[in-house]
């Protein structure tokens, strides 16, 4: 059991709010020491994943151009246009972009992402949005909705891509099956995937309207009471 | 023919660029800290192909060390006041929106039209053409608002440094993966699983395999390190050998109730942290918060959808 070792020290490392990449090496350490990996052989195989894994950073490539276009203004347009929508309220805002999301994951569509779409549109656009709904938000109201605008991303591509037969996940289930002899096409996978992509639908869609609801009555409560001292 | 390793070096050009650009930022007291980092990760993509696995673990380290150790602050970038950017956001309008949606745009249609076009490497299409969309944005950019030369750069740097550290977490997170599988984790949670769970009937299979992807998703911080796992531990054996289940279903299945995992945990940093941290949440795990919900009441409701099909296909 020792080479889980290394899974204790993640746990714990994030559980006492150490510095993540501290933590990650304390886990890469204590895993080869567990399992009698050289350190050579530790820091070549990290290595290794480390250069193999630099795709997944290819999105900081877009950080110029949404820069330069923030420089220009782009988070003030993007409010200004939300708020003059009559009837855009956040939470249906974010409702559109979380079906759209999971529409185009879907049919394998590449559009959106944290830093193409959510910083420099669905952000700026779900605050203001809520601004003209309800007046200036408070601090927590904005990171709150600006969390959300990140969690409608991510729940809108993860449960829509699996539908989308050329995905990852599925050629790696279709890989797996077919090395213990269980053949599969790709098509019958997906089809798998479609109850839940509803069922994520409902239960996130729900929630994202429930916003509103919030936003109106954080307002109420904040209203200025009347005095009830008064005659 | 445009690969993978052209977009590599696109980008690196640029992490380079940050770590001039920090180099030169005075107002910065940690300056030379970024300017390391930076120029650290602009060397792994410039040259990481080239490089030996060892190489490539010791640059790893010290950007471990030089993030890890507090050796880094936010810089002070050149950019417009507030007021400058109400008056351009209204001179300018709508067409704002233009480059940022050519750059996904870009990516679409190559990938539909030009995948085998021997312009870009098919495997990479997506990627490649992604990176042609940068730059055919940044040419729009440059022609249309006549910006200073190194404004796109220096505003690239504002928003990296707003980021930090936790732009390296997803490849540190996918190297430790990698670690894991060396020393054999995989094999012993599988054989924790089977030894000590309670798996005699076939609804608590399911169940245990199923909140099984979920919990080892969140550890790992990635379903596809977690299916083969689960699935080789408790999935084959039990829900499809034992128990006649169907294992297309329950495959497809199992690996969404991963996905649930994946919303609820800081391993899977590219995810939930990095967009933390490019919102500027002072709450790194708001972006979790906002999505516990909906993983917990979708993996239960996953639970059942599995229980309910898997045994009638």
């Amino acid at each position: 059991m020792w080479p889980l070792l290394g899974i204790a020290v993640v746990v714990a490392g994030f559980a006492a709010r150490l510095n993540p990449l501290l933590v990650i090496a304390a886990a890469a350490a204590a895993t080869c020491w567990a399992a009698g990996l050289s350190p050579h052989a530790m820091i070549a195989g990290f290595g290794h994943a480390f250069a193999e894994s630099r795709l997944v950073s290819i999105a900081f490539l877009a950080l110029p151009v949404i820069g330069l276009l923030e420089r220009y203004g782009l988070q003030e347009r993007a409010r200004t246009l939300i708020a003059r929508l009559k009837g855009a309220t956040a939470g249906r805002l974010l409702l559109a972009y979380f079906l759209l999301r999971q529409l185009a994951a879907a049919t394998g569509v590449s559009f959106g992402g944290q830093v193409q779409m959510v910083r420099p549109l669905l952000a700026p656009m779900a605050e203001g949005a809520a601004e003209a709904q309800v007046g200036e938000l408070t601090p927590a109201q904005r990171f709150r909705l600006r969390a959300h605008a990140a969690a409608a991303e991510n729940i809108g591509v993860f449960f829509g891509e699996d539908i989308f037969i050329a995905i990852g996940s599925i050629l790696l289930i279709k890989a797996y099956l077919e090395s213990n002899h269980i053949l599969v096409e790709p098509f019958a996978l997906s089809v798998w995937a479609i109850p839940t992509a509803l069922l994520a639908a409902l239960i996130h869609g729900t929630r994202l309207l429930l916003i509103d609801r919030r936003l109106r009555r954080e307002k109420k409560s904040s209203a200025p009471k009347p005095d009830s001292r008064a005659p | 023919m445009i690969t993978l390793e052209h977009i590599y070096i696109l980008s690196g050009a640029f992490l380079a660029f940050y770590a001039v650009l920090s180099a030169r930022d005075r107002t910065n007291p940690k300056r030379f800290g970024n300017a390391a980092f930076w120029g650290l990760l602009a060397a792994s993509f410039l040259f990481g192909s080239h490089l030996s696995d060892f190489a490539n673990g010791l640059v790893a380290i010290a950007l471990i060390a030089a993030g890890g150790l507090g050796l880094m602050h936010k810089g002070a970038a050149a950019t417009t006041s507030e007021a400058a950017r109400r008056e351009s956001a209204q001179a300018h309008g709508n067409w704002l929106f233009a480059p940022v949606l050519i750059v996904p745009l870009v990516a679409l249609a190559g990938t539909l039209f030009l995948k085998n076009s021997g312009l870009a490497d098919p495997k990479q299409a997506t990627l490649v053409f992604l990176g042609l969309g940068t730059v055919i944005a940044l040419g729009i950019c440059y022609a249309w608002l006549r910006p200073p030369f190194l404004a796109p750069l220096e505003e690239g740097r504002r928003l990296i440094d707003t980021i930090g550290w936790t732009a390296v977490l997803p490849q540190m997170l996918a190297s430790l993966g990698a670690v894991f599988a060396l020393g054999g984790v995989g094999g012993a949670v599988g054989t924790l699983a089977t030894h000590y769970l309670p798996l005699g009937t076939p609804f608590a299979a399911v169940v245990f395999y199923s909140l099984g992807m979920a919990a080892l998703t969140a550890v790992m911080g990635n379903a596809f390190a977690a299916f083969p796992v689960m699935t080789a531990g408790i999935g084959l054996p039990l829900i499809v050998h034992r128990f006649g289940g169907d294992p297309v279903a329950m495959s497809a299945i199992g690996m969404l109730s991963g996905f649930c995992g994946t919303l609820t945990t800081p391993m899977a940093a590219n995810f939930n942290l990095v967009p933390a941290a490019l919102l500027e949440l002072p709450d790194r795990n708001a972006v979790i918060k906002a999505q516990l919900p909906t993983a917990l009441l979708l993996l239960a409701a996953n639970t059942g959808l599995m229980a309910a099909l898997v045994y009638r296909f």
